[in-house]
């Protein structure tokens, strides 16, 4: 059954204009963990790091886990959006919202830990090139400090990224509302008119960021694995490292979408609108992605193992066969041998069959951040220094503490924006009923379907 | 038309001043390097009975804390020099080897590059320096180490009475969330080339001390300068037994380890 343009905007501006007391009540949990982790980090930062687990020689623990799990995750969005607006995949338009927005959350989340971690956190504003009555400036051979620049570039571009399709939304809610929402929403549509002119600039404007989009994005995780690659350290030293949490990335990312919707779809009723369809297609890119994070954990073991290079083979074995095999194991299990059969079978890759997967694959990506910073670190060059590491409760009330914070801004964020994008579920009408099309021209125009060039 | 070229052309000469001052600056510094000191420690391994008289001295010459049995236990015990033990053979005939390692003060050092606020830097005198007060606590420079020899503050130093009274002045105290490593015992270098300085002469073979070098029992530790030939240094950095910790990672360590050649026993090992 096809939808009137007025039962979408209808469905879709639901959950703006209606609250139900249940939402509070989520809301306000989240929120009151959310507290408590930031209650945690203030504990820490008065008493010293030494509240974490942290410990010579495992000096990077949970924390850079987080971050490096989080920055991967950020890669659903925007990246994932933007190659199907690119390729001009019709299905993508009620998915590209909620994935846009993902990234721009998990990178804000992301981009904290870096500062959680610091001995000296209120010194962190060391790593902006300020002009400094001293006349220092930060490292720029520093990976952390390319970080700095990767992820602020990526957190801007992504935020417009995400911006620009929702001004024709903002503008309609504006329309449909009335007292303080219309003057907010008002303000926030930038003017919004949807005269052709408008409608033609938004589309250049749009082609442009997903075309720059994505090399930032790409850059953006080969930086943050180049934390871990340009470091002496066994099994951190490699030139593989970049594509591989590049891969990963998306891989984490696109589970994270899934497992979105399907809370979207539940919560907010939008049976009609994220269908089996695309939790069908998004199973496949998951499947693929699955695969190709097999193919380089492969690779990278296997010649690791030919290599029997002495230190590299010590971090090898203790993840293979050692303390952190069952980790290791799990690993596998979450990544490839759960979600292959289940992406594979078609059968199997239903909604329930999918956010399965996917709760996996997030699983096991957090763990295969874990596996490649601790075990390195524990066992370094010297082994007289080997050690452990173990986390404490102030870690993990963090780490908890983000996981509500990402589901608290969502929420929020679907409160206050339609969470699927209204006029490009309108547009896709246009294109099946050519006769309207040809009624309002000046809008008819494909989003991004390099039909016709654009001139202004 | 040369209107429009004109930011382009000013742009080309700054490009070209900034590489000339660069080329100029490195030229410069390689030229003076040439009449610098190269700190150098040479380690005897036949001579280090495992004493660890250096692990106290430095203790008490560099301001180190101690954190307490259950800190150490958990691995956060600072000492920036150690005696490590390596156990060779199995019961009852069981060797066991030390090797004191310290910070090997690197010419390629892995932790300089990449500390974001140049914390770590190289000094003009080929030291590897730790700018206490530009430490953010990243811990990078840990991770980067291969020879996992800087330490991080996890909480503030705390000197039980009596211990406060043997501060020692010449040395800064470090605060909460920075890291901190060997020296050198850069405040002995400086001080005794402001003596030197002061007595209008140039400084000798044998003037710094280290205090790990000073207290150590059968002179297992030498330390002077390798850009000097004369020096002890220099003569035992020739000496066949001469190696380096972990050479093959291309750190340019500057401190050589004379291997060991006996056991004590007659029997080459």
């Amino acid at each position: 059954m096809e939808k009137s343009p007025n039962q979408i905007t209808e469905d879709l501006l639901r959950p703006l204009l209606r609250t139900s007391p249940k939402y509070y009540f989520a809301v306000a949990l989240l929120a009151a963990v959310v507290v408590v982790a930031f209650a945690a980090f203030g504990y820490q930062a008065y008493s010293g790091l030494g509240v974490s687990g942290l410990r010579r020689p495992v000096f990077w623990g949970f924390y850079i886990t987080n971050f490096v799990f989080w920055i991967g995750i950020s890669h659903a969005g925007t990246l994932i959006s933007a190659i199907l607006r690119l390729a001009n995949a019709t299905w993508r338009r009620p998915v590209t919202r909620c994935a846009e927005v993902i990234t721009v959350f998990a990178l804000s989340i992301g981009a904290m830990f870096p500062v959680i971690h610091l001995g000296r956190p209120w010194l962190a504003f060391w790593l902006i090139p300020y002009p400094s009555e001293r006349q220092i400036w930060p490292n720029f051979r520093s990976p952390l400090v390319w970080d700095f620049f990767a992820i602020n570039t990526y957190l801007i571009g992504s935020v417009a990224f995400l911006t620009l399709p929702i001004l024709p939304d903002w503008a309609l809610v504006r329309d449909k509302a009335s007292g303080w929402r219309k003057r907010v929403y008002g303000f926030l549509s930038l003017g919004w008119r949807g005269t052709p002119r408008q409608w033609s600039r938004l589309e250049s404007a749009m082609h442009i960021m997903a075309i720059v989009i994505i090399p930032v994005a790409v850059s953006v995780h080969t930086i943050v694995s180049w934390d871990f690659a340009m470091a002496p350290v066994p099994m951190w030293h490699s030139t593989i490292f970049g594509p591989y949490f590049v891969a990963g990335a998306i891989f984490s990312g696109i589970a994270a979408l899934i497992l979105a919707m399907a809370c979207l779809r539940k919560f907010l009723h939008l049976e009609d609108y994220l269908k089996p369809l695309h939790f069908d297609n998004l199973g496949k890119l998951l499947l693929m992605m699955s695969l190709l994070w097999f193919y380089f954990v492969f690779a990278e073991r296997l010649t690791t193992w030919y290599g029997n290079e002495p230190s590299e083979m010590a971090v090898f074995w203790t993840t293979q066969q050692g303390a952190y095999a069952p980790l290791f194991w799990t690993m596998v299990f979450c990544n490839f041998l759960l979600p292959f059969p289940i992406l594979a079978i078609k059968r199997l890759r239903t909604i329930t069959g999918t956010v399965i997967a996917s709760t996996a694959v997030v699983a096991g990506m957090w763990l295969e951040r874990f596996l490649i910073i601790v075990p390195s670190l524990s066992h370094k060059f010297l082994p007289y220094n080997w050690g452990t590491y173990r986390p404490t409760w102030v870690e993990i009330t963090i780490m908890v503490g983000t996981f509500a914070g990402m589901a608290l801004l969502y929420a929020l964020f679907a409160k206050a924006v339609p969470i699927i994008s209204i006029w490009e579920l309108k547009l896709g009408l246009h294109e099946k009923s050519e006769v309207r099309s040809q009624e309002t021209e000046g809008r008819g125009k494909l989003a991004f379907g390099g039909q016709e060039k654009l001139e202004t | 038309m040369q209107r429009h070229d004109a930011p382009l052309d000013s742009g080309l000469s700054t490009l070209a001043i900034l590489l000339l001052v660069t080329c100029h600056s490195s030229m410069v510094q390689t030229m003076e390097s040439k009449a610098q000191k190269k700190w150098a420690m040479v380690v005897d391994l036949d001579r280090c009975t495992g004493c660890e008289a250096c692990v106290v001295a430095c203790h008490a010459e560099n301001n180190i804390p101690t954190v307490g049995e259950e800190q150490a236990a958990m691995g956060r015990a600072m000492h920036w020099m150690r005696v490590e033990r390596y156990y060779q053979g199995d019961f009852p005939n069981v060797r066991v080897k030390f090797i004191p390692v310290f910070c090997q003060q690197c010419d390629a050092a892995p932790c300089e590059p990449v500390c974001p606020t140049y914390a770590s830097y190289h000094t003009a005198e080929g030291l590897n320096g730790q700018v206490y007060n530009r430490c953010i606590g990243t811990r990078y420079c840990a991770n980067a180490c291969p020879y996992n020899v800087r330490f991080f503050n996890f909480y503030n130093p705390v000197w039980e009475k009596p211990l406060h009274l043997q501060l020692n002045p010449d040395v800064s105290v470090r605060e909460v969330g920075v890291m901190e490593k060997c020296t050198f015992c850069v405040q002995r270098i400086k001080a005794a080339e402001i003596t030197a300085k002061a007595d209008k002469r140039e400084l000798k073979d044998g003037d710094v001390q280290p205090a790990c070098a000073q207290s150590c029992p059968p002179k297992a530790l030498v330390f002077g300068d390798l850009n000097d030939p004369t020096s002890e240094v220099s003569r035992l950095a020739g000496s066949n037994r001469a190696t380096r910790l972990l050479e093959e990672l291309g750190t340019k360590p500057k401190v050589i380890y004379l291997q060991r050649e006996s056991w004590g026993d007659g029997k080459e090992s």
